[in-house]
């Protein structure tokens, strides 16, 4: 079919169809990649999609396009872009949008759309996209003429990645991309009702130098804000001048180094025993770029019944929504920072209190017990640190796999941890592994998921294989799903409903069908083998190690309860 | 309690929904909501009658307004002195018997009677909330047929008394 609208000039005006200035538009924002997959909706937009010049990664699933987007998203901090037809295209992807908010990543994602004619009448692959994504979107479009795609992408976007990031939506009718329009070449962007607040107040940065100058037990709290704003050095540099210790969230993991002296664990459901003690005990808490999660906070009555809450978010509606706050500090972490080391207030008093930190740690610390001919979980998350030195670029799904990776892998560098926190997203980490090896093609990327999760997505192993991506995949597997049986076991009487997966394809064969190189693994000699052999090799290569079932994620907070109560410490 | 917060949006499509989406989302029931045109083009006013518990979701609900895109502002105005009206459509049952019985309740409400039949009146009512309901009461007896109410619209009095406790104040 010949192109439906090639550029052409109408008296002065250049006009072009509306896929075409929808590229233009795209190229501007410099996208370096597309993650989709096409259909009858988004024929126009693929067509000129065809030799626009933009890389395109054509997932398996529409769900894998918008977690690889995500990866992608995390890794760079820019936008992730995909494009999903109408309809089905548009549903499979509310998975993604709904991650993406809660965990606060910036998308640009393009839906195609019925025609406007036939909007509202059924048509064939309509769905109320716009409808159906509004709770989960920052903002969403629908495009109802073809020169504003100029506007709209700009604005969107502005609006995924500037203050507090999430996914925008582009609802695209199909007439929308076929009709032709004047090109608008220098579009305005019209936010009257959106104006993020970046610079901090200045009496409340000079409140919490008093507070931190009188403080005897101080304590941060390091959340993902701190990576988004990419203040891990602020943060650093912060922490040494004025002495506090610091413990992290799951999201938050990689903004200060798991290796430095003033670094305490994380804290939560799963934290390490010194971090929640620390919580329940500190009297300055100051949380930079996170939301209290009830994951990390356990029952509010509990929460650091005994500090001072300061709490600098961009977002001001996570400021006193969870916990009662004294210093309020809406703003950019990384501007927050940069301020409060200028301050240079006078440090506090805090080397009794750092001791008492580390001397839990040393008396309470991770634990799990290693059987002979038994391979243990926690095991081959410490092997993969060891091969991969701190340094590799992980990405997981949720559950029990995910605990352990946070708990034993020790992220030292920022930006290199990829998972879903807050929607909890089984599937994710596949796809979102080839989202940051291919933003960042140098890095060594592991995806680790549990033997569940991968099931959702491994489509996407048809991806990785045509790509070549180097990506190391490590399946936890206790033909079980983990976390769901860990609570049966612990809070269902031991009535396994469901959660146990007796019945399992062989995953060595499986990737070998994809021409992907696999190995299965029973021991810990069999582990340390062929984890060396694995990341020795520049191809991917998908490593199923078979754990013991029955083995728990601990320590543990059990649900209803304070921080202060752990148990399996 | 009840609040009452005005919003000034762009006057895009599906900005309403985003604005109940959030209500309900969050599980706070609206008691009323209103929208018109303002006195600028493309921007349009909403005044949203809500039931909460207490000032800290009031606190919540006007953050969440504030954070969408085409919402340009938001005012929790529950505290603040404020014009406030609403306007009711009453068809009363009224024989002839009843009929100026009627009247004499409508005119110390300043209503006005906007549609007469055989055996029965419609009135229109305007004014505050409270107003409307203590007319509504008055009118029962007789048979009320049918009724509608605007719900709440609202804007803040030119000047505001001082008030001792500042309460309004902003993070932001």
């Amino acid at each position: 079919m010949q192109k439906t609208a090639l550029a052409e000039r109408k008296g002065d005006a250049l006009m072009k169809s509306g896929a075409d200035i929808l590229m233009d538009s795209l190229k501007k924002e410099s996208v370096e990649v597309i993650f989709g997959y096409p259909g009858g909706a988004v024929l126009p937009i693929y067509d000129s999609l065809y030799d626009a010049g933009i890389p395109h990664i054509l997932a398996r699933h529409e769900q894998g396009a918008i977690h690889a987007a995500e990866g992608y998203a995390r890794i760079t901090g820019k936008p992730g872009v995909v494009i999903a037809t109408s309809g089905p295209g548009a549903t499979n992807i509310v998975t993604g949008l709904a991650d993406a908010l809660i965990d606060s990543i910036p998308l640009v994602v393009l839906t195609g759309q019925v025609a406007t004619g036939v909007i509202g009448t059924d048509a064939f692959q309509e769905a109320d996209v716009l409808g159906i994504t509004t709770p989960i979107t920052k903002h969403n479009y629908q495009v109802r003429n073809p020169k504003d795609f100029p506007r709209i992408i700009k604005e969107a976007f502005y609006i995924a990645s500037s203050g507090r990031p999430g996914p925008v939506l582009i609802d695209v009718p199909k007439d929308m991309a076929v009709l032709a329009a004047e090109v608008d070449e220098d579009p305005v962007v019209n936010l009257p009702g959106y104006q993020p607040k970046l610079t901090p107040n200045y009496l409340q940065i000079k409140k919490l130098g008093e507070e931190i100058a009188k403080a005897k037990r101080p304590l941060i709290l390091a959340g993902a804000g701190v990576l988004i704003s990419k203040a891990h050095e602020e943060l650093k540099t912060f922490a040494e001048q004025q002495h506090i210790p610091v413990v992290h969230t799951l999201l938050g993991l990689g903004g200060f180094p798991a290796n430095h002296p003033l670094f305490i664990g994380m804290a939560g459901m799963h934290g390490v025993y010194a971090a929640n003690m620390a919580l329940s005990k500190c009297d300055l808490l100051i949380n930079i770029g996170a939301r209290f999660d009830d994951r990390l906070t356990g029952n509010l009555n509990h929460f650091a019944p005994l500090a001072a809450v300061a709490h600098i978010d961009i977002d001001p509606v996570e400021i006193g929504k969870n916990v009662p706050t004294q210093i309020p500090i809406v703003g950019d972490a990384k501007e927050a920072l940069e301020m409060l080391i200028e301050q240079n207030s006078e440090k506090a008093e805090s080397e009794e209190w750092i001791k008492q930190l580390h001397d839990w740690n040393k008396e309470f610390p991770l634990k799990y017990e290693r059987v002979e001919d038994r391979l243990k979980p926690q095991y081959v998350l410490e092997l993969l640190h060891q091969e991969t030195k701190g340094e590799a670029v992980i990405t997981t799904d949720v559950g029990q796999h995910q605990m352990w990776a946070a708990q034993y892998y020790g992220f030292n560098k920022p930006h290199a941890w990829v998972t879903s926190g807050g929607l909890g997203t089984m599937g994710f980490g596949l796809p979102a592994a080839i989202g940051a090896q291919l933003a960042k093609p140098d890095a060594v990327v592991a995806s680790i998921v549990g033997d569940g999760g991968f099931q959702m997505t491994l489509q996407e192993l048809g991806v990785i294989a045509e790509l070549g991506l180097p990506i190391k995949i490590i399946i936890i597997n206790n033909h079980a799903l983990g976390m769901v049986r860990q609570w049966q076991q612990t809070f269902y009487n031991e009535r396994y409903s469901h959660s146990l997966l007796h019945s399992q394809p062989s995953f060595v064969k499986l990737a070998e069908a994809y021409g992907i190189r696999a190995f299965e693994i029973h021991t810990e000699q069999e582990a340390k083998e062929k984890m060396k052999e694995a990341f020795a090799l520049n191809e991917p290569v998908l490593l199923d190690f078979r754990v013991e079932q029955g083995e728990n994620v601990y320590p543990m907070v059990a649900p209803g309860k304070g921080l202060h109560e752990m148990e399996g410490v | 309690m009840k609040g009452i917060i005005t919003l000034t949006v762009m006057n895009r499509p599906g900005v309403l929904n985003r604005i109940t989406n959030l209500f309900s989302k969050r599980s706070y029931n609206i008691e009323s909501i209103t929208v018109g045109s303002s006195e600028q083009p493309d921007i349009s006013r909403i005044t949203v009658v809500v039931q909460v518990e207490n000032d800290k979701e009031l606190e919540q609900i006007t953050k969440q307004l504030n954070k969408q895109i085409d919402i340009i502002k938001v005012m929790n105005i529950t505290n603040q002195a404020i014009v406030a009206r609403e306007l009711a459509l009453v068809k009363v049952t009224a024989a002839t018997q009843t009929r100026s019985e009627i009247y004499s309740l409508i005119e110390p409400f300043r209503g006005s009677v906007v549609d007469i039949s055989k055996d029965s009146l419609v009135i229109q009512i305007t004014g505050e909330a409270e107003k409307i309901e203590a007319f509504i009461e008055l009118l029962r007896p007789y048979g009320i047929k049918e009724l509608t109410r605007t719900g709440t619209t609202a804007f803040l009095r030119g000047t505001q008394k001082t008030q001792g406790t500042a309460k309004n104040f902003s993070i932001v």
